[in-house]
């Protein structure tokens, strides 16, 4: 099992504000982790500061290459994608175009071509909406065309920022599983964070949670989900 | 004592340089020279139109290159009155601010369909479009057509030994404070925060019950109304009003000033405005041939240095200020 | 009727003018969500130069070629030392920087070349096109070449990567960096494309306005209600939008009585913003749905 990323004491800036105090853990090749903790912990400052949007300090290294403070389109282009929160869909332009940017740092058209087939294969209602403007879809419709942009660079690292906010549970339900098969049959590494804990512990193999800016546990998905404990005082349920 | 000394200073701070500017602001015209107070009167009356400027873009948001012609209007109805009215020159002043209140308010209604670009679009045009109104043979006899409307000067009252230049600068001077502090008292109170609240998020504004309809053609109502007083003003000092006076180089010229002194920070105003009546001629001292490249040189030097305007600077200084005031603090503890 | 017919006509050919400005905004506006009040006088400035290079001797096709493809490098330069700076600024700041480019534009073409009025060559020569007294071979070849640029700016942005990729990274920045994207190199890039369609749109005008430093000042105006009435994120719209300005603006002048020169551009204007308040986005605009 290969480390595919590695995090060592990273802190994160925003202005003056510190939001990440030495955030540091470790992901193997091939595995689903997942990131939980409240509102305002740092989930998503940590995705940020590995996509290199927000100012840092310390060492990430992807690959085994260091990838701390390069600019975000260069350590997207090493194979890691993003799926923001709020997903980031180009609203203006057809699901279609919006697939084609996922794969705009490609230069395989072929491959590109069976790619946005393979992701219709996935998500069917995307076929049936493919000329549509991305904006006019429903809160999970967007979702998936977002993780399916994503896979569109064909990534070896995905990064899922709250895919379930908003989301009706079934679409949720839906989307994990989908997730999961990716994960499976194209080995693609995945970090998800999540507030909704139940679902991402179901999904993922290792947990680590994380509460103002540091990471409190780590353990697998298993142990964290069976710790009462830890359930009340950091998942809220 | 209560507060913190950091909260103290940051009242004192802005109180102090308040207290500064004011004294300079009476102080100079006394010993200075009949132009330079001239000048220093368009300053004030720039200064207002600037202000009005920063209420509609900055407090609710919405655009306008096109305040040179409500600037305009202010200043025709102020010299129409006076000229062929005989009335007080005071007097035409509130009725040159209701008069472009009026007309910046209907202007407020389509203007609520259009936003952004668009609307720079729509009072662009209007900017444009006001010299050649001016010039339209069916009102001559009323503008005086191209060539305008001289307008007779007023005296100081009751015989005071001040010259027209120095009396018309003090009157220019209370009417400032006055709307000054009404316009810091509007954005501070509710229908302030409300316009605030349309700027920045219009939807949700609208979702929580504000009636963005009535604040956006209030704003510009109320803008407009301002510059017309402005525009009154500036037709009294100089003596004269023509189409080409009021063309859409003013309308740049106001935006620049609004920039220059911080968008939304009232107290920039003054600055924006001593930019635009200052900085021209400066570049024209300069260089004759190449006035206008260097005073865009001295405008993106301006931009570089402080891309949030005057404000910027005030800011630092204030920072200064609360260091030096701690520091102080600190050697009496 | 004919009058009408022949005053439509005239129309196009003056609005074909508008359509090659209006087409350079669009480039622009596709590119930084803005507009640039300074490419009137940089489609000026390119123009002298190329005649400027005509005056030295070289043929006129070929100043063209150099006049275009030094126009492309200006914009880019332009834009790395002057706006990448202010990307971080407010807009209203950078609409600050636009007009201070403007002034410096204007003041050093004045200073070059004074202010006055030059002739400009065109290679369409001026003789009356089909026999049509109100058309003549220059706007009719004014009109081929708009049509050329559309084309090629339709297939651009349609039809290609890297159109495809400018338009992700002005409508949505971060999300374009996310899929790797370099949205800074995208903006300069859209720079030089519309400094280089703004020196085509130039060296076509010059011959009908004349050439000075001055001479762009109600074109671009035009080119920018232009493009606004024909949707600002569309090259279509933008010529239609040019050749409908022109039409206007000629129906202003020919059927409202009182309407002097003075008078057709407010009133065009006038109608423009008519239009928006029906239609905001424009006529051929993407009506964006807003989900909040």
């Amino acid at each position: 099992m290969t480390t595919l990323l590695t995090v060592n004491d990273l802190r994160a800036y925003y202005g003056q504000v510190q939001a990440l105090h030495g955030v540091a853990f470790a992901l193997d090749e091939g595995s689903v982790t997942t990131l939980l903790g409240a509102n305002g912990a740092g989930k998503t400052t940590t995705l940020r500061a590995i996509c290199g949007m927000v100012r840092t300090s310390g060492a990430i290294e992807f690959d085994g290459k260091p990838i701390l403070a390069k600019p975000t389109e260069s350590i997207v282009k090493l194979g890691i994608a993003h799926v923001p929160q709020g997903r980031g869909t180009f609203t203006t332009m057809t699901v279609e175009e919006n697939l084609q940017l996922g794969a705009i740092s490609r230069s395989d058209k072929a491959a590109i071509a069976e790619d946005i087939e393979r992701m219709y294969g996935y998500f069917p209602v995307l076929r049936q909406r493919s000329q549509q403007q991305a904006g006019t879809l429903s809160g999970g419709e967007q979702q998936m065309l977002a993780v399916a942009r994503a896979l569109m660079l064909r990534p070896r690292l995905m990064l899922l920022d709250e895919p379930s906010f908003g989301l009706a549970p079934l679409v949720v339900q839906e989307l994990f599983q989908i997730l999961g098969k990716i994960n499976r049959e194209d080995k693609v590494t995945i970090l998800v964070v999540e507030q909704n804990a139940q679902l991402a512990l179901e999904l993922a193999e290792t947990a680590y949670v994380i509460e103002t800016g540091r990471i409190v546990m780590t353990g697998s998905a298993a142990e964290i989900a069976s710790d009462d404990s830890v359930r009340r005082s950091y998942l809220g349920y | 004592m209560t507060g913190t000394s950091a909260s103290r200073s940051r009242l004192t701070f802005s109180t102090v340089s308040s207290a500064v500017t004011l004294a300079a602001l009476i102080a100079i015209p006394l010993f200075a020279k009949n132009f330079f107070v001239f000048q220093l009167t368009m300053v004030l009356i720039y200064g207002l139109a600037v202000l009005a400027l920063n209420i509609l873009t900055g407090a609710s948001g919405q655009f306008s290159l096109g305040h040179s012609a409500f600037y305009a209007v202010g200043a025709y109805t102020s010299g129409i009155l006076i000229e062929f009215a005989g009335m007080n020159y005071l007097l035409t002043l509130p009725v040159a601010g209701l008069v472009c209140f009026v007309f910046g308010f209907l202007f407020g209604f389509p203007a609520l369909r259009l936003s952004g670009i668009y609307l720079a679009l729509a009072t662009f045009a209007l900017a444009v479009a006001m010299p050649q109104l001016l010039k339209v043979g069916a009102f001559e006899h009323w503008t005086g057509g191209v060539q305008g409307l001289v307008i007779t000067k007023p005296d100081a009252p009751f015989g005071l030994p001040l010259s027209q230049d120095v009396w018309l600068y003090y009157v220019t001077l209370a009417i400032a404070i006055v709307i000054y502090i009404a316009a810091v008292n509007l954005l501070n109170s509710r229908s302030g925060r409300a316009m605030m609240a349309i700027r920045d998020n219009q939807i949700a504004a609208s979702a929580m019950g504000i009636d963005v309809a009535f604040y956006k053609t209030m704003a510009f109502g109320i803008s407009a109304g301002i510059t017309g007083i402005a525009g009154g003003l500036g037709a009294i000092v100089v003596q004269f009003v023509a189409p080409d006076g009021y063309t859409f180089q003013l309308a740049i010229a106001l935006f620049l000033g609004m920039v220059v002194g911080g968008v939304g920070w009232l107290p920039g105003s003054l600055a924006g405005a001593a930019f635009i009546v200052f900085v021209p001629n400066l570049a024209e001292g300069v260089s004759k041939g190449l006035s206008g490249a260097v005073f865009g040189v001295f405008l993106f030097i301006i931009i570089f240095l402080v891309p949030h305007g005057a404000r910027q600077i005030a800011i630092l200084l204030q920072n200064l200020f609360v260091k030096f005031r701690t520091t102080q603090g600190g050697h009496h503890a | 009727m004919e009058l009408f017919w022949n005053q439509v006509l005239a129309g196009i050919s003056t609005g074909a003018i508008y359509a090659g400005m209006a087409l350079a905004v669009v480039m622009i506006f596709t590119a930084i969500d803005n507009f640039n009040f300074a490419q009137g006088e940089m489609a000026m400035f390119s123009t002298f130069i190329a005649w400027q290079l005509i005056q030295w001797g070289m043929p006129f096709w070929w100043a063209f070629v150099l006049t275009v493809a030094l126009s492309f490098v200006a914009g880019i330069a332009i834009e790395r030392a002057l706006f990448k700076p202010l990307a971080k600024a407010p807009i209203l700041t950078n609409v600050a920087g636009f007009i201070a480019l403007f002034a410096i534009i204007n003041s050093v073409a004045g200073l070059i070349w004074d202010f006055t009025v030059k002739p400009f060559p065109t290679p369409f020569g001026t003789a009356p096109f089909l026999g049509s007294e109100l058309v003549s071979t220059h706007q009719a070849g004014m009109i081929g070449v708009t049509f050329a640029m559309l084309a090629f700016l339709y297939v651009f942005f349609r039809y290609t990567r890297i159109g495809l990729a400018m338009r992700a990274a002005a409508s949505l920045p971060e999300s374009a960096r996310l899929v790797g994207i370099n949205t800074s190199w995208m903006i300069a890039l859209g720079w030089g494309m519309a400094t280089a369609i703004g020196a085509i749109a130039g060296m076509l005008i010059a011959p009908v306005v004349f050439l000075e430093p001055n001479m762009m000042g109600g074109v671009l105006l035009y080119g920018f209600a232009a493009a606004v009435l024909g949707g600002l994120t569309s090259p279509l719209g933008a010529v239609v939008g040019g050749l409908l300005v022109g039409v206007f603006e000629n129906m202003v002048g020919t059927y409202i009585p009182g309407a002097g020169n003075e008078l057709k551009l407010p009133i065009a204007l006038a109608l423009i913003v008519v239009v928006l308040v029906f239609k905001p986005t424009g006529l051929f605009g993407r009506t964006v749905v807003q989900r909040v």
